[in-house]
């Protein structure tokens, strides 16, 4: 039976370096075979809004594909995606109460609305908890 | 025997509460429990042995097992030969696999 690994992230895209590492160690149990629970809080609820846009960078005198840049609402897709091609299971719960405060309502497909009970019952069904709190 | 995977994310030239989190590591692993100390992002800046009045060399003659993530150290130009000889490099997979290793594994993140 797999393990389950579940984490708890509040930064908001494009702020710290902890949603990069965040979406990382996501990547890395995915890809060992381990599912994975994602509780959204605060302003992590954002890094699936669909309306994200890539930019041009004027100080590198970049177009828009040649920058290349990233957006969490891709690195959330791609990581249904990996889930889905490893025969895994990741399941991601924005915080309801954070969406309804931010507006941020449309979502990339995968992450759906839930709350802190959530989170509260993943921890006591899974295998490790990580909470990666804001700095 | 539960073990502790610790894992600083935050400089310690930067954030003052650092040093307590490396006390706490240090503390644990002197109850005798086993613990790992696992520095990324801003917390990889403390593996440079020539830092100076660097808080993490109190850890040093302690049985915590210090790692630092390599995507950290390249992401600040960080070389191997720069680095501690005590701390070792790993990465995210290596940190995954240790916080799934065992049951009753305890994770704290700072």
């Amino acid at each position: 039976m797999p393990k389950t690994l579940t984490m708890s992230i509040m930064e908001p895209p494009y702020e710290a370096a902890a949603s990069t590492t965040a979406m990382r160690i996501i990547d890395a149990a995915l890809r060992r075979g381990i599912n994975v629970n994602v509780f959204a809080y605060e302003g992590a609820v954002s890094l699936a809004v669909k309306e994200q846009k890539p930019h041009p960078n004027p100080v590198h005198g970049t177009t828009v594909e040649e920058e290349k840049h990233p957006t969490t609402k891709e690195f959330v897709t791609s990581l249904f995606e990996l889930a889905k091609e490893k025969g895994v299971k990741l399941d991601w719960i924005n915080c309801g109460f954070c969406v309804d405060e931010r507006g941020a309502v449309n979502w990339v497909e995968g992450p759906r609305r839930g709350g802190p009970a959530d989170f509260h019952k993943w921890v006591q069904e899974s295998d490790a908890t990580i909470v990666i709190p804001t700095k | 025997m539960p073990q502790y995977v610790m894992v600083e994310s935050r400089d310690p030239f930067e954030s003052r509460d650092v040093p307590y989190f490396y006390n706490l590591a240090r503390d644990l692993a002197a109850k005798g429990e086993k613990v790992t100390l696992f520095l990324v992002q801003n917390g990889a800046l403390a593996s440079r042995k020539n830092a100076k009045g660097n808080p993490l060399t109190g850890l040093l003659d302690s049985s915590v097992e210090i790692l630092v993530d390599a995507f950290s150290l390249s992401e600040r130009g960080i070389q191997d030969s720069e680095k501690l000889t005590a701390v070792k490099t790993s990465g995210i997979d290596d940190l995954v696999c240790r916080i799934m290793a065992e049951d009753g594994t305890k994770i704290l993140w700072h």
